[in-house]
């Protein structure tokens, strides 16, 4: 399949600049001040924004099924502190047992 | 080399984990189109896991190249800034300087900063090497070994994504301008779902991250 591999290519490339831009490029200078504060907000508004459209999302509609079920076990996990992997097969697990069950 | 592998073993607790991710994300990036040798080589090259989880689930809900390339673009964006904080801890030419910057991931950097906040080179290389190590052999017996597993709706790994999203965002919000990103992202997305096609909605959001122009 081509387009992964161009999305492979672009997404590495780009990757790569971008880890390399302070090494390489500014030396010791640092980001003016306000422009660091926009991207640092880029993680948490685009992570959030993955949360919704990877749990409600469809084609150009708004899906409500098991994978809320599997979301809502991940905040129990996250809210007992559990770490990344136990959180993650938390929601899976819930996901798959409500599709059994339903 | 002590010193190198004193950041290799800070951070194996956090190897084992990578690991067990590096497999999951061949596994998924399998289910959405992505074969063995590509998803093997996006992790050799880009190394940075919630944007190849975002490129590789929008590939596989047919979003298209550009929206894949641009959500993991932007996701990455914050290594721009990070790489910056890091810039002295690398030196001689320029392409060992592009090579070892490679190293640079979220957990590395973390565990290399010290408390006085500086950054310690050994650290970050020694704990980077490691996680490269285990993300991409992760990635390539997941994806290989992913072929044995049977439909990923029926094992709950769609649900998968948004908790791992869920989980790498807690961390992200670490004050009230964040949250606000956060909420104001959410939102976004959330709106456009219903209208435009899939990707579109958490291009969109990224825009949330002019909230960071107000002054604190």
């Amino acid at each position: 399949m081509t387009e992964a591999w161009v999305v492979v290519g672009l997404v590495g490339a780009a990757t790569v600049a971008l880890k390399s831009v302070g090494p390489v490029v500014l030396g010791g200078r640092t980001l003016p001040h306000r422009l660091t504060g926009v991207v640092a907000l880029l993680a948490p508004a685009l992570l959030a924004a993955l949360v919704v459209t990877q749990v409600v999302g469809g084609d150009r509609e708004i899906v409500l099924d098991a994978r809320l079920v599997g979301l809502a076990a991940a905040v129990a996990a996250l809210l007992l502190r559990a770490p990344l992997l136990v959180v993650v097969l938390a929601a899976a697990a819930a996901t798959a047992a409500v599709r059994v069950l339903v | 080399m002590n010193r190198y592998r004193d950041g290799a073993r800070a951070i194996a607790p956090i190897g084992v984990i990578v690991l067990a991710f590096g497999a999951s994300f061949g596994v998924l990036a399998r289910t959405a189109g992505i074969e063995t040798e590509a998803a093997t080589v996006m992790s050799a090259t880009t190394f940075a896991g919630s944007a190849q989880f975002a490129a590789a689930s929008i590939l596989g809900t047919s979003g298209g190249i550009a929206a894949a390339v641009l959500a993991a673009v932007l996701l990455n964006a914050r290594y721009g800034p990070i790489s910056v904080s890091v810039a002295s801890l690398f030196r001689g030419s320029r392409l060992r300087r592009v090579v070892e910057s490679q190293l640079i991931v979220d957990e590395s950097w973390a565990v290399s900063r010290r408390p006085d906040g500086r950054f310690d080179r050994h650290l970050l290389i020694g704990a980077g090497l490691l996680l490269y190590a285990c993300w991409v052999g992760g990635t390539a017996i997941g994806a290989v070994g992913g072929e044995a597993l049977g439909d990923p709706a029926d094992l709950g790994l769609d649900a998968a994504f948004p908790a791992l999203f869920l989980a790498l965002l807690v961390p992200q919000v670490r004050n009230r301008r964040a949250l606000a990103a956060a909420i104001a992202g959410g939102t976004i997305a959330l709106a456009l779902l219903p209208f435009t096609p899939v990707g579109v909605p958490i291009i969109a959001a990224s825009a949330a991250c002019l909230l960071g122009l107000r002054e604190a």
